[in-house]
């Protein structure tokens, strides 16, 4: 990594069981599912995770109105994360903030919604909104917030399907080291269950999770497993430099010491075990560590056979020369949040460094045998007093892995 | 349709573009935009909802007719006698 130190100084965040860092570290702990039975467009009954954040603690309703979910989880997200920095908003050089969102899609929502009003009118085009446009390119929830707070650095969304939570993180931490931004909120949104197609599309590929009980229907890692949970939610870090952090006594929730992004170039949608073990590793020689300095690897774990296994090959072989990382997952919990989902899942197991707990991953009924793994956290919080790298996995389709390595800061 | 029916019908489709505005006191003779946080979108939406929920059409070029309150009754209540 370079000379410059990146850290991370607030956190802001919704997520089906939490709309703060300190609640969702809590539902976390206590095994508070964030997942319910929701009626869905065509789709009926679904299990969804959905937040329930207060949409205009931050923007009008007009504003909201013109805009999107997405930039509302967003908005909200990027506010708590500068109050959660304690910075003085006023004072900051908005010209040298800028704002990167990794996001799984956009626009679907937005799509979907006019092409519904669409057979409700006869076909008539000309009933299509002139709204259309704005909140469908796919800047639109990076740009929201910078008119919400009056950022004038540069904005944009980085589309990286389930990677994005990491792959926003990871731009943010690029973005200081050139010198193009002195201030960066990143991380990632999605806003995946106001869509019916998401619903549909992953039940046509035979992965869509189904419960009689919606807590129990995110089951990463179990042997009954059925797919994947759709959720929403958002999460974006305040990233500065560690002396711009020192220098203003900015509380320090850790460092970005290494990350790596690769690409399988082997399936659009089956996850390559090989190229993840060699993202894991990027990752790690990047922060000039090697596999034991790693006290927590946070899984991906979606609740698919295919992403499930590999995954789980993929940890045991990368970590195979370490006797002491720990692994967990966060999907049992939340469902699958998409493009937040790397962000969320880092930001859940942050504090970690300061409670001296692992959270585990919940609803694993009966273990995989293809997914066993030494050192897994499941079913009860785990106490782990020295806790200093964690790993955070992110990965999509296409092919795109990531991995962000962040160190306890004394 | 009287034109009271018509005043109230732009000011719930203007409630809708606007929820946060207190519409109870607009000036009928004075531009609304100088009342109430108005946009060139924004007037674009209050013709599409006319457009969608009472089949009027509003030409581009008679956008400046719906300047006022009063603009808008005068304007539009020969248009709803018509549908």
């Amino acid at each position: 990594m370079d000379k410059t130190r990146i850290v991370i100084t607030g956190v802001g965040l919704t997520a089906p069981n939490g709309n703060s860092l300190k609640e969702f570290r809590s539902s976390l702990l206590e095994g508070k599912s964030g997942l319910s039975h929701q009626e869905i467009r065509y789709m009926g009954t679904q299990v969804a995770g959905l937040c329930d954040f207060d949409e205009t603690k931050y923007q009008n309703r007009k504003k909201r109105r013109r805009g999107t979910r997405a930039g509302s989880v967003a908005i909200w997200s990027a506010n708590e994360a500068i109050n959660d920095a304690k910075l003085s908003w006023e004072a900051v050089d908005k010209q040298r903030v800028g704002v990167y969102l990794g996001i799984t899609e956009h626009g679907n929502v937005e799509t979907e919604n006019e092409i519904f009003e669409l057979h409700q009118n006869d076909l008539n085009t000309r009933l299509w909104s002139p709204h259309h446009n704005p909140r469908t390119v796919a800047n639109s929830p990076a740009g929201e917030v910078t008119l919400n707070l009056g950022i004038t650095g540069p904005h944009y969304t980085l589309g990286s399907a389930c990677a994005g939570g990491n792959v926003g993180l990871i731009q943010g931490v690029q973005q200081l080291l050139l010198g193009e931004v002195d201030l960066a909120l990143a991380g990632g949104i999605s806003e995946s269950p106001q869509t019916f197609g998401i619903f549909a599309a992953f039940a046509a590929q035979g992965a869509l999770a189904s419960h009689e009980d919606a807590t129990k229907a995110s089951r990463p890692l179990c042997k009954t497993r059925n797919g994947i949970a759709i959720s929403e939610g958002g999460c974006i870090y305040v990233l500065e430099r560690w002396e711009d952090a020192q220098k203003r006594g900015a509380k320090i929730y850790g460092e970005v010491v290494g990350y790596a992004i690769n690409s399988d170039a082997s399936d659009f949608v089956n996850p390559n075990t090989q190229r993840q073990v060699e993202c894991m590793h990027q990752a790690i020689k990047k922060a000039g560590l090697n596999v034991n300095d790693i006290d927590l690897v946070s899984m991906h774990a979606t609740g698919t056979g295919a992403g499930d296994i590999a995954e789980s090959k993929a940890v045991k072989e990368a970590f195979k020369e370490s006797s002491t990382t720990y692994v967990n997952f966060t999907k049992g919990h939340i469902g699958h949040a998409m493009g937040a989902a790397g962000a969320l899942e880092l930001a859940g197991n942050l504090l970690s460094f300061s409670d001296g707990m692992i959270h585990p991953g919940i609803n694993t009924e009966e273990l995989d045998p293809e997914c066993t793994l030494a050192r897994l956290v499941l079913h009860e919080p785990l106490k782990h007093e020295n806790v200093r790298y964690i790993l955070n996995n992110s990965f999509g389709m296409l092919g795109i892995n990531s991995a962000v390595i962040i160190k306890k800061i004394n | 349709m009287t034109t009271e029916n018509v005043r109230q019908i732009v000011i719930d489709i203007i409630a809708d573009i606007a929820p946060d505005e207190d519409l109870a006191g607009i000036k009928d003779d004075v531009s609304l935009r100088e009342q109430i946080e108005l946009d060139s979108m924004d007037f674009l939406d209050i013709v599409m909802e006319l457009r969608k929920r009472h089949k009027i059409e509003v030409p581009a070029e008679d956008y400046p007719k719906l300047n006022t309150m009063s603009g808008c009754v005068e304007y539009l209540t020969p248009k709803f006698a018509q549908v």
